[in-house]
């Protein structure tokens, strides 16, 4: 019986604080949201107005028709997809023979990815911009998306080698022993059981593709040439104090993103743990 | 160095005597035993499993050349060139030799600057490792809905693409009409009504760690929790019977079991935290007066901002020196825990 009450009293205070964190963690975004909604008198006032009680959607259409929105949109879209998809595949054929396989220079090899993974892209831009300029690419789709792809690739196959190790040895032999190939055992055996990692990871991959912001400031200054985050942080000085208009461009910028990790979220957080924890 | 460390474990290995294991040791033998040849294999012999892990890793391995390794080289040599706009524009090679680095290890500036980038990282690689184990163990205690809700707050906030995120922030930090200065007037705080977040070196760097704080406690917290969930409970119940408090149960139990957890989140973070551009780039350009530069915004403002490339470059190749001096300890465990499971391969 005391026992019970203690516990009632003791639970009081994890559930407290729970809420107050809570809050704490929504409220940016549900500010970016709801000040979005709210026409500009709402906004530039002494006291905030808490809910967007006289909804309006102008902000949002100020943003979208900003000037180069939606052919920023369209390239952002196909540099992440291409930048992810290629990286994937990459990384999976890579992270295979890591884990499953023994050979000469193994641990050289993992240890280039992890540095790999340490490169800080923001101080290279200037040799990868006379690179690019060299190669007469700048203003180009090509040159973001092969970038982008290897700032994903290591965080990737270091990732989906905890998949991969994940599954166990045995199916893949047992395939073998019933007369599969070591790539027919791979492909109907071992890459349906990779398919959540697989998700997983590319959710990374997508965040970091979506949000790169330093090398297209350098690579793509032609206007509508770029991605979104230049977008929104030129958006952003063009239209300074106009709050409802950023937000709303924060908000059309952020959707993607948040929806798909609120799919994918679940097979996102324990599969990196085991990636972590298999080391 | 590799091979020798090969050799070493070779001798100390256990015999986990698993299925494939066999033929894999012959050949591994035969490679310690260098030139020796090949002893004769026993059962089906593979003799593609030489080539196989190569052609597999060729493509990643050739992108990683290509794309890292050319500018970074690219990068080494810049660093040892007088290369500022006027060079750029007429594709000039003027060499300095060391003379970029000279300049750069001899200013105050740049020491300046490592100390802060060092101070910065670690003030919020210890608060996120903190708060994230904290409200992770919290996530654990809660009843079914409350964990719920918590968790969806912190996806929302995880989630967040850090550009976007930097808006709201600065948004919520607005002088006039932002949140913040109107809850501390509410609170009492009348002086901070009209607060100017980006005005000082300190109130800049606050809006910067609550940022980066605010997006990256997520990731420890939730992994924590998900970590905690693969701990037997016949160890926390063994615990408890011994009479432990809660602290206890953690150093002696949640902490040795999670410590592979721990090494590679902190490691990540220190990686992230230290990285961090958008943020401090878009809240205040590293001002007031270049008081928040890090190593990265200092690379990127010396280097494109002020146009000195050769400049930019040195600073940069030093910023990775100075990674991976903060990274070295956690790279050699890895590596060398990597040695004891290819002895299991």
């Amino acid at each position: 019986m005391k026992r019970t009450a203690l516990s009632t009293a003791g639970r009081i205070w994890p559930n407290a604080t729970a809420a107050l964190l809570a809050l704490g963690f929504a409220f940016p975004v549900y500010w970016m949201f709801s000040t979005a909604f709210k026409p500009t008198r709402d906004i530039i006032t002494e006291d905030p107005v808490w809910f967007p009680l006289h909804g309006t959607v102008e902000h949002f259409a100020t943003a979208v028709n900003a000037p180069h929105f939606w052919a920023l949109a369209g390239n952002s879209a196909v540099v992440t997809v291409l930048a992810v998809g290629l990286s994937l595949v990459i990384a999976l054929c890579g992270a295979f023979a890591l884990t499953r396989m023994r050979f000469k220079g193994r641990r050289g090899i993992l240890l280039t990815f992890m540095v790999a993974q340490m490169a800080p892209w923001e101080v290279m831009v200037i040799s990868i911009y006379l690179i690019v300029r060299d190669a007469d690419l700048l203003n180009s789709l090509v040159p973001l998306t092969c970038f982008y792809t290897l700032m994903v690739l290591p965080f990737t196959l270091l990732t989906l080698r905890g998949y991969v190790a994940a599954v166990p040895r045995e199916l893949e032999e047992s395939a073998m022993v019933d007369g599969c190939s070591r790539r027919q055992a791979f492909r109907k055996v071992v890459l349906p059981l990779l398919a959540p990692g697989l998700m997983a990871t590319s959710l990374f991959g997508f965040i970091t593709a979506w949000n790169e912001f330093p090398l297209v400031l350098v690579l793509n200054k032609e206007p509508g040439t770029g991605t979104l985050p230049l977008w929104l942080s030129q958006f952003q000085t063009q239209f300074g104090d106009d709050w409802g208009a950023t937000m709303a461009a924060a908000s059309l910028f952020a959707v993607p993103v948040l929806v798909l990790f609120l799919f994918l979220q679940r097979k996102a957080v324990g599969g990196l743990t085991s990636g972590a924890v298999k080391g | 160095m590799a091979v020798q460390l090969d050799a070493a474990g070779e001798e100390t290995a256990p015999h986990t005597g698993k299925g494939a294991d066999p033929p894999t040791r012959g050949t591994a033998g035969g490679r310690t035993t260098r030139r020796t040849p090949r002893p004769p294999a026993r059962r089906t012999p593979r003799p593609p499993a030489r080539r196989t892990p190569y052609l597999l890793l060729l493509p990643a391995l050739l992108a990683t050349a290509v794309f890292l390794g050319w500018p970074l080289v690219r990068n080494l040599l810049l660093s040892f060139q007088n290369l500022n706009m006027k060079e750029l524009i007429q594709h000039l090679t003027d060499w300095r030799g060391t003379g970029n680095y000279q300049e750069v290890l001899g200013s105050e500036q740049f020491w300046r600057v490592t100390g802060r980038t060092v101070v910065f990282t670690a003030v919020n690689v210890v608060l996120i490792m903190v708060l994230g184990v904290l409200i992770g163990l919290l996530l654990a205690r809660l009843g079914k809905k409350m964990r719920l809700t918590l968790s969806l707050a912190l996806v929302l906030a995880w989630a967040m693409p850090v550009v976007a995120a930097t808006t709201v922030f600065q948004w919520l930090f607005d002088s006039r009409y932002g949140v913040v200065n109107w809850l501390l007037d509410k609170l009492g705080r009348h002086g901070m009504a009209h607060y100017d977040w980006v005005g000082t070196q300190l109130s800049t760097f606050f809006v910067i760690t609550v940022l980066i704080v605010w997006q990256s406690l997520p990731f420890v917290a939730l992994n924590l929790y998900a970590a905690t969930t693969t701990i037997p409970r016949e160890l926390y119940e063994a615990a408890r019977m011994d009479g432990a408090g809660t602290w206890k149960v953690f150093t002696s139990v949640t902490f040795p079991f999670l410590k592979p957890f721990f090494l590679a989140t902190t490691f990540l973070e220190i990686i992230w935290v230290f990285k961090a551009f958008p943020q401090i780039f878009a809240i205040n350009q590293g001002g007031p007066d270049r008081l928040t530069e890090t190593l990265p915004i200092y690379a990127f403002t010396e280097g494109v901002g002020n146009l000195h490339f050769g400049m930019g470059a040195a600073i940069s190749l030093l910023t990775i020196a100075v990674l991976l001096v903060m990274t070295a300890y956690y790279l050699r465990l890895t590596l060398k825990q990597e040695q004891q499971e290819e002895n299991e391969l």
